[in-house]
């Protein structure tokens, strides 16, 4: 691997993110024994009025929108034939994965019998249930994810034969299962909320809640990837080779030109969901002064953003605006799952998380970037692999 | 606001806002489009 991007001024072991990392570690290892020793009444505050809370909304919810970015990169490229975002497609492979499975890791710590996870589709599928679409979805998903990403792995490890297979036969079906999967899924976490009218706020239930999901983890993946791109370009820079550096601008011109207009269709479905439903008297209520800080300030103010910053082609501010989109994204799943959710319950019955439960969540995230680095420092993501140079689809 | 009695007038006073939002959400949409990629045009000489 002498070709490979140099790895210049290599940190130490102690620096302050891995000082940071190693006390989240220790303190998710205590959490987690709690978790697993005393159950769930142990370590969150979730209850029969709020039996998904935090891990849910965040760990779930926002895991699988953020994740969005592979469907979407790799539709972009090999469907959509835009071969010049091809070096966004290994990050964003990564990522996805990587934050699909984490999400099946931290699910694990939220049902109560983690060992069952397998049972609704090897054993008593519940194939009337959107929960049991969702996890099939998912667990499908997963295994697509993981099959994209592992040419990767096969490339470190020297093995030629199953990588040519996967990437030379395998890489377009893949990409369009993986894009029927989450067209699927990614609506049917909206779907969920639509079994409980009476319990979320009017101005975030809608009949058209499969679709808000869906439409904005579109945004939510290209900004994902904006953002991923923005941080490894400052942190794995000397990982980098010239194809990935020399199209990164374009990159994130397009995707932000794309995150726009989806964005700014997500604004008028909005308003839509609000007109058909008769909701408008709620906007001049304290929550509907919540909803519209959502709506305007993170789905219309970062579209108007990127469509600046595509105009004038001012990078530095899509890379800001990514960040707040993400934001935005994660702000609505939190505002569905949990803001919103049992609104007309008294606030001594409202949900808010323990400190257990903002600690596991840190925890994962924290995990999710360590392996992440571990991958992207060993295995060809922002470089092709010399030996397998050109021979990419 | 009139004062709403039955389904049928709920359907049509909300279909009628939403109907009209649809169109002009959809001449927003083409404006948008249209500001989004200006600076391509001008780049591509293509008006």
């Amino acid at each position: 691997m002498s070709d490979q991007p140099q790895q210049t001024g290599k940190p130490g072991l102690i620096t302050p993110f891995n000082v940071f990392a190693a006390l989240v570690l220790v303190i998710g290892a205590y959490l987690t024994f709690v978790r697993f020793t005393q159950g769930l009444g142990g370590l969150t505050n979730l209850n029969d009025n709020n039996p998904w809370g935090l891990w849910i909304g965040f760990d779930l919810l926002c895991g699988v929108a953020l994740a969005a970015g592979g469907y979407t990169t790799s539709t972009a490229c090999y469907v959509f034939g835009l071969k010049r975002f091809h070096a966004a497609v290994r990050p964003a492979i990564l990522t996805a994965f990587l934050g699909y499975a984490f999400v099946v890791f931290a699910l694990h710590y939220d049902v109560g019998r983690p060992w069952r996870l397998p049972y609704p589709i090897f054993v008593s599928p519940g194939t009337t249930s959107l929960l049991f679409e969702v996890g099939l979805c998912v667990f499908l998903y997963l295994t697509v994810l993981f099959v994209e990403w592992v040419p990767a792995a096969l490339e470190w490890l020297g093995v030629k034969k199953p990588r040519d297979i996967i990437v030379n036969r395998l890489t377009l079906v893949l990409t369009i299962f993986g894009v029927v999967l989450s067209t699927m899924h990614q609506s049917s976490l909206g779907a969920l909320y639509t079994i409980a009218p009476s319990k979320l706020h009017p101005l975030w239930y809608s009949q058209y809640l499969p679709l808000y999901f869906f439409i904005s983890s579109m945004f939510a993946g290209l900004s994902m990837v904006i953002l991923e791109g923005t941080l490894s370009h400052r942190y794995f820079h000397h990982l980098m080779d010239e194809e990935h550096k020399a199209g990164y601008n374009d990159l994130i011109l397009g995707f932000a030109k794309g995150a726009s207009i989806i964005m700014a269709g997500y604004f008028i479905m909005k308003l839509m969901g609000i007109s058909a439903d008769n909701n408008w008297a709620y906007l001049g209520t304290g929550y509907g002064l919540w909803f519209l800080v959502e709506l305007f300030g993170f789905v219309a103010l970062p579209s108007f953003l990127y469509a600046i910053g595509v105009r004038e082609k001012n990078y530095k501010l899509i890379q800001w605006t990514s960040a707040l989109s993400v934001f935005g994204i994660v702000l609505n799943r939190f505002n569905v799952s949990l803001v919103a959710f049992n609104w007309q319950l008294p606030a001594a019955d409202r949900y808010f998380p323990s400190w257990g439960e903002f600690g596991i969540s840190i925890f994962i995230v924290t995990l999710l970037i360590l392996v992440f680095r571990f991958i992207v420092t060993r295995m060809p993501i922002f470089y092709e692999h010399p030996q397998f140079k050109d021979s990419h689809h | 606001m009139d004062d709403i009695y039955t389904l049928q007038e709920f359907m049509l006073h909300t279909k009628s806002i939403t109907y009209i939002l649809m169109g002009l959400g959809v001449l927003a949409l083409c404006w948008y489009w249209w500001f989004l990629s200006a600076k391509d045009r001008e780049q591509n000489n293509v008006w």
